[in-house]
């Protein structure tokens, strides 16, 4: 039989039985459409995190005060230092052969006073090089000035969101604020970019470092980034590194170090099982779409037992019988899958248009197993059916009898 | 043309054996015009089965053209039916989503022959049979006669050796049935060989070789002298 026939042949008994074939085409369809639409937004949860965490760059390695052991699990997230971080590490890391730039980092929470308004909000004291390293821009004026890191200045830049909370729609350059007990003026305002998951800059008021130490009267950094002249400088720096807080600290070696892979990594495993669970868990669904189609297909060879006599009697032989039967029940799939692929990726791209800020984007082996799944199911589950079919005695077969009588 | 050597075929019909098929012995030469006749149940079906290897003997050899098709498997059965022999049914047996022409070049489309030269071939047969107006009407919008005429044409498309016929008027008034069965002669005096089971000892009648069958046995075989 050519493939045209056999084609032409099945679409006629598809179209015949409009109603069965539509609850399978939709059975199939929605089975499809689940694993592509829990995978696709897995992978775009996935993505998500990792793009809010990849600000920093691969190539920036983040010092931690205090020794963790991070043999698995997340790293620690706050340091317990014996001895502090302070801003005379970070001048002479700099000076670490290989180290681009050194960005240190206090943060605290104190009580924001401008145009008559409080505000508790989070104060980072840092360095312009911070700025660069996350690759955060002004929307308006300038960000922190280039100075010798211990030195204070009263300047700040305030968060897009501290903007509209404290100034509203009022100009703010030049404008002065109240941090706790000290006052700066707003030079720049930071561009807003939505929430990023590392930390939330739109609602913070970043000042230089300095000002930070003693607006909390602290000498101990809360992190150091240090950037490496070359990513492949990373690894062999982290011993000189260690190495040389070592001797700066009285021998001890108090402080962790890790990369922004280290924690990425952490992250996109979980997020990986996850997306691969979701899958797993809508796969099911095609499986019960497999088994409709063995339900479907044993009706089909029951109701066209005298057809599959005739077929016979014509000279069809077994493995032709088989053929049909099995042609039709995966034609069926193949129709429902493309319709199961069309309805996800429409349903993907709607919710990304609702929530742009949402990557959406389904896995290749989430496309491919969903569609591979649906034909392999029809063909496993309709394989019986179509034997049972093709093995019917041709002379019962015509009276309509589908099993011998001995 | 057909040899028949010691065929026996038994069912089981509830807990009763019935003996179909005892013994026969039967030679049919080609171009033989040959009716069976006998009651209900003494076996006509079963030996037009056998005849068309629609069913296999429990013991016994059968040769068609000098092949021994009692020994060939289902797979081999079944390209000899292709081949050689051509069905038709007392319930038509048509396909009720197919159209007249489709219908008629089925068993062209299951040997894999190429459309052009099936819309010749149906054509063909259409027009010598008085459907070319039918040949897109369903089965359901075609009288019995025509019914039974678009069948004939299924079992002949092929041009098989031999047409095996049960009952074909059996469900057509007598006016369809006189058209189907002089189709069915029309054929015969072509040159194929035509083996009818009937009930009907008018139809019987015609053959110029009339088999009567009883409890699975050949009973009487008479012929026409001038055959």
């Amino acid at each position: 039989m050519r493939t045209p026939d056999l084609f032409r042949f099945n679409l006629r008994l598809l179209t015949g039985q409009w109603f069965r074939t539509l609850m399978t085409l939709l059975a199939t369809a929605v089975g499809v459409a689940a694993v592509l639409l829990l995978t696709g937004m897995g992978e775009g949860a996935r993505r998500f995190v990792l793009d809010e965490f990849n600000l920093l760059g691969n190539d920036v390695l983040i010092i931690l005060p205090g020794r963790k052991e991070t043999t698995g699990g997340l790293p620690p997230l706050t340091g317990e230092g014996t001895r502090d971080l302070t801003l005379d590490d970070a001048e002479a890391l700099l000076r670490l052969p290989g180290v681009r730039t050194v960005a240190p980092l206090v943060v605290g929470l104190t009580e924001v006073e401008a145009n008559g308004r409080n505000r508790e909000l989070v104060v980072v004291g840092t360095s312009i090089e911070l700025f660069r390293m996350r690759q955060l821009n002004a929307a308006q004026g300038q960000l922190l000035p280039v100075l010798p890191l211990e030195r204070a200045e009263p300047v700040c830049v305030i968060g897009a969101e501290v903007r509209r909370s404290l100034f509203a729609q009022q100009p703010v350059l030049g404008r002065w604020l109240r941090t706790g007990d000290r006052r700066c003026r707003v030079i720049g305002v930071l561009e807003d970019r939505g929430v990023s998951l590392g930390t939330d800059m739109s609602e913070a008021v970043i000042i230089p470092v300095a000002s930070a130490q003693q607006l909390f009267n602290t000498q101990g950094l809360f992190r150091l980034f240090v950037q490496v002249q070359h990513l492949d400088l990373i690894e062999p720096l982290k011993p000189s590194i260690l190495d040389l807080i070592q001797s700066r600290h009285q021998g001890e070696r108090d402080i962790t170090l890790i990369t922004q892979d280290s924690l990425l990594g952490v992250f996109d495993d979980v997020l990986q099982l996850l997306t691969l669970a979701v899958g797993a868990i809508a796969a099911i669904s095609l499986v019960v779409a497999g088994i409709l189609i063995m339900n479907i297909t044993l009706i089909s060879v029951s109701q066209r037992t005298s057809e599959i006599g005739l077929l016979k009697a014509l000279g069809a032989s077994e493995r032709q019988v088989h053929r049909l039967f099995l042609s039709e029940a995966l034609m069926m799939t193949l129709i429902g899958a493309t319709l199961g692929v069309l309805t996800g990726y429409a349903l993907l791209w709607g919710g990304h248009w609702l929530w742009p800020q949402f990557p959406v984007s389904v896995p290749l082996w989430a496309l491919l197993g969903a569609v591979l799944l649906a034909i392999g199911v029809a063909l496993v589950f309709a394989w019986l059916p179509a034997r049972k079919a093709a093995r019917l005695p041709p002379v019962l077969a015509l009276k309509g009898m589908t099993d011998a009588q001995h | 043309m057909i040899r028949l050597q010691q065929l026996c075929k038994c069912y089981q019909l509830g807990d009763e054996p019935v003996q179909a098929l005892d013994h026969v012995d039967l030679e049919i030469g080609a171009g033989e015009y040959l009716s069976v006749m006998g009651p209900s149940g003494s076996g006509k079906s079963t030996l037009l089965n056998m005849l068309g290897l629609l069913d296999t003997p429990d013991s016994g050899r059968y040769w068609l053209d000098d092949i021994e098709v009692s020994a060939l498997g289902e797979e081999a059965r079944a390209a000899e039916r292709s081949r050689r022999i051509g069905f038709v049914f007392q319930a038509y047996h048509l396909i009720e989503r197919l159209s007249a022409r489709e219908n008629i070049e089925l068993p062209l489309v299951l040997t894999g022959n190429a459309p052009d030269e099936r819309r010749a071939r149906v054509d063909e047969l259409l027009q010598r049979l008085g459907l070319d107006r039918h040949a897109d009407h369903l089965p359901n919008q075609l009288s019995g006669g025509q019914r039974q005429r678009v069948a004939i044409a299924r079992a002949v498309i092929r041009k098989p050796a031999l047409l095996l016929a049960d009952e074909p008027t059996g469900n057509l008034d007598s006016h369809s049935g006189q058209g189907v069965i002089e189709l069915l002669e029309e054929l015969n005096g072509e040159g194929i060989t035509l083996v009818m089971v009937t009930h009907d000892p008018a139809m019987g009648k015609r053959a110029r070789r009339r088999l009567w069958m009883q409890d699975g046995k050949l009973i009487k075989d008479e012929q026409d002298a001038h055959a």
